[in-house]
């Protein structure tokens, strides 16, 4: 079956909330119903037919065809199925998504993943600022599933990431991992000053030398198991990435001014 | 008994009697293929019989390093014991002491069951505190830092409640050494097949033993219907020119396990035949009504 399209006539006046768009709130609904459910973000009611052309297929597989920066909350919740969005989205894309698969094609705005528990999120563009970081009053970011960003990533990715799987096959922001409680971060190019700021746990792997904290303490070329078991994992979704990962690297111990006991590996 | 011949060697119309039992599978992986023998061929030593070593152990196969988790060299081994708790008891014991201790090694899960048994979740305290969980692709890692970097474990391995212990043959011949060689064929054939094991040295038990003793205290003893010294003495098995005896006890994962394993051994020695290997061959049960898995030997014939 084909799936549901969901197509931007033009770019919306206002940001537009497109959290009520998940494959299991849509499930078993008819076009005229679909094109009813609100979207707006400001006071003046808006709704899915203002703005998309709808085309009806399996509720399952969800693609909204021209993104832009302005639709936020894409995949916010989402628990199961598919969203493809052609082109880029606003902020909070995939916030607490707890399965399925979202897929980006183009850039996602700030706290994408933001507190994600389970399922894959794929940004083909650049991500953000604080990529699976909590929003003010969460106590954790991210805590499962799979983040790949084919492009950049912006500043803190990971933030306070608890578990869960992050890879950037481009450049990294500075604070990539900042305050990390535990959890994997593998990024591809080079990242920022000050990677894993104040890390308590967790593994970040970095494919070039970054400038660290004087609080990361060289341990020394390891040839882990624990890194061939993350190649072959990172290697379906990226089997440049999982180059990185199969390369000599060095251990860095921290961040020493918390728990330390959080990890660094750097390629080169 | 009614026997039937294949290939001039003699089958007792027989069958083994067997028992249920839980058991369980490892991958165990190091640096070189000799060092993923090692851990398991020590994991595994000292495990003969549930009786006195309280499980059964051997190893599997060996993995190409294409085949593992971690694309090192392995080895897959099965335990098996007649408890779920002495199983949990003797794979913490022996991983911890024997593969924890294996330069390199690292260990997996070698079984997917409903239930789960403690692998790294017992041996990550070890860690003293600086043990690491991973949790990547659906599986929960530990890493325990040691002398030669970390020992990597699985969390949990899988438990199975439908494994079968004591499948068997009795391989008779006119001379030790012809009995050996029909014995150790036999074993190379099971070897071959996937998820049954011989936990005896090199596959093979010389001592077959009987339930009960003249002794109060002893659980198993001789069993003197086939000790071929002592023919005459006692109410004997053994025909006049059987000069020797080994069995073959086989464990396997699945009832099918064994009786693939039965089947194959039998195979091996009835290719042999009389001249170069065993004269003949029988299974040992007690009577069918102890063990609800029964292999005829007539139904396992190639």
């Amino acid at each position: 079956m084909k799936p549901l399209v969901l197509t931007l006539k033009e770019r919306p006046a206002e940001r537009l909330d497109l959290s009520p768009l998940l494959p299991h709130l849509l499930a078993g609904k008819s076009a005229a119903e679909i094109a009813r459910i609100g979207v707006q973000t400001t006071r003046k009611p808006l709704v899915v037919g203002d703005v998309f052309r709808v085309r009806m297929g399996d509720a399952g597989r969800i693609h909204i065809e021209g993104g832009c920066d302005g639709l936020d909350w894409v995949g916010h919740g989402m628990t199961a199925g598919e969203i493809v969005i052609e082109g880029d989205v606003g902020s909070q894309a995939g916030r607490l998504m707890a399965g399925g698969r979202l897929t980006i094609t183009g850039n996602a705005g700030p706290w994408a993943a933001s507190g994600m528990r389970g399922g894959e999120i794929e940004i083909r563009g650049a991500a953000g600022d604080r990529l699976g970081g909590p929003l003010p009053g969460d106590m954790a970011g991210m805590r499962g599933g799979v983040v790949i960003v084919r492009g950049d990533a912006g500043e803190r990715i990971g933030d306070r990431l608890r578990r869960g799987t992050i890879v950037v096959e481009g450049r990294a922001g500075a604070w990539a991992g900042s305050r990390m409680i535990a959890g994997t971060i593998v990024v591809r190019g080079s990242a920022g000053p000050l990677p894993g700021y104040l890390m308590r746990r967790g593994t970040i792997v970095l494919g070039s030398a970054a400038t660290l904290s004087p609080t990361f303490i060289d341990c020394g070329k390891q040839d882990l198991v624990a890194l061939r078991l993350l190649a072959t994992f990172v290697a379906r979704t990226s089997t440049r990435t999982s180059k990185v990962l199969r390369r000599s690297l060095r251990r860095f111990a921290g961040d020493m001014a918390v728990l330390g006991k959080g990890e660094m590996f750097l390629a080169g | 008994m009614r026997a039937l011949i294949a290939n001039g060697v003699r089958i007792d119309d027989t069958f083994a009697e067997a028992f249920g039992m839980r058991a369980t599978a490892l991958v165990v992986t190091a640096d070189s293929a000799a060092w993923a023998r090692q851990a398991a061929a020590t994991m595994t030593g000292f495990a003969t019989s549930v009786i006195g070593c309280g499980c059964e152990a051997a190893i599997d196969r060996e993995i190409g390093e294409k085949q593992t988790p971690d694309r090192r060299p392995g080895v897959r081994v099965l335990l098996f014991a007649v408890s779920t708790s002495e199983l949990q008891k003797q794979l913490a014991a022996r991983v911890g002491q024997c593969v924890l201790t294996s330069p390199g090694s690292a260990c997996y899960a070698g079984l997917e069951g409903e239930e789960s048994l403690k692998l790294g979740n017992a041996l990550r305290y070890f860690g003293d505190g600086w043990q690491i969980s991973k949790r990547f692709g659906g599986k929960h890692y530990w890493r325990v830092p040691v002398l030669d970097g970390e020992f990597l474990c699985e969390a949990t391995t899988g438990l199975t409640k439908q494994a079968v212990g004591g499948g068997n043959l009795l391989i008779m011949g006119e001379s030790a050494r012809s009995t050996l060689v029909a014995a150790e064929a036999a074993v190379k054939a099971i070897a071959r097949v996937p998820d049954a094991i011989t936990p005896f040295p090199g596959g093979i038990a010389r001592s077959g033993s009987k339930v009960g003793s003249k002794y109060k205290s002893v659980k198993a003893s001789t069993n003197d219907a086939y000790c071929p010294t002592l023919k005459g003495a006692v109410k004997s098995a053994l025909d006049a020119n059987v000069a020797s005896v080994l069995e073959i006890v086989i464990d396997g994962l699945t009832p099918q396990a064994v009786a693939d394993a039965m089947a194959a051994g039998l195979a091996a020695i009835v290719k042999l035949g009389p001249r170069r290997g065993a004269v003949r061959v029988g299974a040992g049960n007690y009577g069918g009504k102890l063990g609800p898995h029964h292999f005829h030997l007539k139904d396992l014939l190639p």
